[in-house]
């Protein structure tokens, strides 16, 4: 059922969408904010690699676009922090304005081919052989240095307020930390991170389109929340472990695509999948509680029936 | 030390929910100054902290920390130099963080000079057991738990150590015992009178219990309605009894004190 073929397919596409994951992991885990700035920072990545490749800057373009994404976090770290936009509507809003900003990146084109361009990875391929796994390789290794700074980043002085910050605000102000700033910070360095995705993917792709981007939010939550479901990582302390979990969900998500693939399911249905594993996912907690409530409920009930069935 | 001047404060202005919380406070308190404050329910305690630490912006007057007008510093700059303590054991600590990693959060205040990106060393972790082993509470073993697993009183201990971890100018402590039981909130309460005399600390400490309000510090306030009514130290507040206290109350603000809880620990008395 899985030619070799396949399975590298869904590995490489799991390192690269893994950052997103990351990115997520950082957003709605440690700073305990929604960010939907992630769609848009994605294709702006992608855009922003697309163009510096074809300009002859492939690994330039890998920077560029972290950069891009950085910008994309600023802003709706600013809009959040400093002019009292909720949250989600900050995300929104970028998103929104980044559509523009993204066709602007691509010539006002809604995409851009590269199937003539040398890319990160043609320029890998010829140095070590069609044959080699150089996509797996470069993929694998971008996700894996993203991962070591990732968490050497959150165990320093400014890590630690960022996670304190998705923990108790209060708390951080009390230490003199001021929490716009380490939400900045985190939202800077999440988008960054959004955005080498969809860079490391436009190239491995060989194309970028101005919808790339889209659901990537859900796509990235429906990773990470099965990556902490299945190593049950969710009650754990180890940022170690928490980051394996955003890889290992996220390649295991593309392996259940492999597979839809494979049986024939629409691409399409595939959105509506994602959507309803992060809905459930995310709704776990309170459906549990409303089922043990139900079933304490009953429970009190048929003592109460078997009690009143004694007297009479 | 701290001065207060003309400290005036209004909620939600000209609504039908205006509420004058802070009438025309003045206030000095001298280096080494443990005052502790008393007062009805609503009577601008913990709003006036609030206007200490720079949670807002007076209407109208001035705060000065040692000799600096700090009225317009952000919350979290002034932080740099005031420790404060809630009564919720929730507020002072990130549950999700271990013991280590929320003092190390706490040290922050004092260095100015370390970089963002250190890491914790090995010499600060040493110095973070030693404090924690000096409140009694064999915290040091557990340094690498989450925070969230502590007691009530375990985190109010270890808040107290992360308020104090690096001298504050100025401690405040709000109600910081209330939500502990008796036992625990002694222990805390012992633990608080024996730092601040360490350090010699200017402390302001709200409380709700009148016999600490007259055994701890050499101070006493009392607030009503956004002003301080009642201020007493020295021989005077030494000869004073509860009822005393209670009845100077009443004089001064023209009713008897109507915090329910205040009552229920004169009975206890
Ligand atoms: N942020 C706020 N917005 C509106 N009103 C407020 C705010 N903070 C305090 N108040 C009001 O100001 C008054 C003083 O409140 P404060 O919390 O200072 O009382 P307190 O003396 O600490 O009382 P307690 O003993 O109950 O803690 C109250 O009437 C309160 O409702
Ligand atoms: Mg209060």
């Amino acid at each position: 059922m899985f030619t070799p073929a396949v399975v590298f397919n869904a590995l490489e596409l799991g390192c690269i969408y893994s950052l997103v994951a990351l990115a997520l992991f950082l957003s709605f885990r440690v700073l305990n904010i929604a960010d939907l700035t992630t769609n848009g920072a994605f294709t702006l990545g992608c855009a922003v690699s697309a163009t510096a490749a074809v300009a002859g800057h492939p690994f330039l373009g890998f920077f560029l676009a972290m950069a891009a994404g950085a910008a994309a976090g600023g802003i709706t770290a600013l809009l959040q922090t400093r002019m009292g936009v909720p949250s989600i509507l900050a995300g929104i809003i970028t998103d929104t304005g980044l559509y523009t900003v993204n066709l602007a990146v691509m010539g006002f084109s809604s995409n851009v081919s590269m199937l003539k361009t040398a890319t990160a990875f043609t320029l890998l391929r010829d140095v070590m052989g069609e044959q080699s796994p150089y996509k797996l390789l470069l993929a694998g290794a971008v996700t894996l240095l993203a991962c070591v700074l990732l968490i050497a980043f959150l165990g320093t002085r400014l890590g630690l307020s960022i996670r304190a910050t998705g923990d108790n605000p209060d708390m951080v102000r009390a230490s003199s930390i001021n929490t716009a700033f380490t939400i900045m910070v985190g939202l800077c360095i999440s988008n960054s991170l959004t955005a080498l995705s969809g860079a490391v993917l436009a190239q491995y792709q060989r194309s970028a389109d101005i919808n790339l981007g889209n659901s990537m939010v859900v796509i990235g939550l429906a990773s990470l929340i099965i990556g902490e479901t299945i190593l049950g990582t969710a009650h754990r302390s180890s940022i170690w472990l928490k980051a394996a979990a955003a890889v290992a969900g996220s390649v295991i998500y593309r392996f259940i695509i492999a597979l839809a693939l494979r049986a024939h399911v629409p691409a399409e249905s595939l959105k509506l999948i994602s959507a309803v594993i992060v809905a459930l996912a995310i709704a776990a907690p309170a459906l549990k509680a409303h089922y043990d409530f139900r079933r304490a409920r009953a429970k009190a009930q048929a003592a109460l029936e078997k009690a009143e069935g004694g007297r009479g | 030390m701290l001065y207060l001047k003309n400290v005036t404060k209004t909620f939600n202005p000209g609504t039908v929910n205006e509420k004058l919380a802070l009438n025309n406070i003045s206030l000095h308190l001298a280096p080494g100054d443990f005052a502790t404050i008393v007062g009805s329910n609503g009577a601008g305690k913990s709003t006036l902290f609030n206007a200490i630490t720079g949670d807002f912006i007076p209407d109208a007057g001035t705060v000065t920390l040692n000799g600096r007008d700090i009225t317009l510093i952000p919350d979290y700059r002034r932080a740099k130099v005031i420790g404060r303590m809630f009564q919720d054991p929730l507020r002072g600590t990130a549950p999700g963080m271990t013991i280590e990693e929320n003092l190390a959060l706490a040290y922050l205040r004092a260095s100015g000079h370390t970089s963002p990106l250190s890491r914790i060393t090995a010499r600060e972790r040493a110095q973070f057991a030693e404090r924690l082993a000096e409140l009694g509470l064999g915290l040091e073993d557990r340094m690498k738990q989450p925070v969230g697993l502590l007691s009530g009183g375990q985190r109010q201990a270890l808040t107290l150590l992360m308020a104090t971890v690096v001298t504050p100018k100025l401690l405040l402590l709000d109600e910081h015992t209330a939500a502990l039981d008796p036992a625990t909130a002694d222990k805390v309460l012992a633990l608080t009178r024996r730092i601040v005399a360490e350090h010699k600390l200017t402390c302001l400490m709200i409380t709700h219990n009148m016999h600490d309000a007259l055994s701890f510090g050499n101070r006493t306030l009392m607030m009503d309605s956004g002003r301080i009514v009642l201020d007493v130290a020295g021989t005077e507040r030494e000869k004073m009894t509860v009822d005393d206290l209670l009845d100077r109350f009443a004089e001064s603000a023209g009713h008897a004190l109507d915090n329910d809880r205040i009552l229920l620990s004169r009975e206890e008395g």
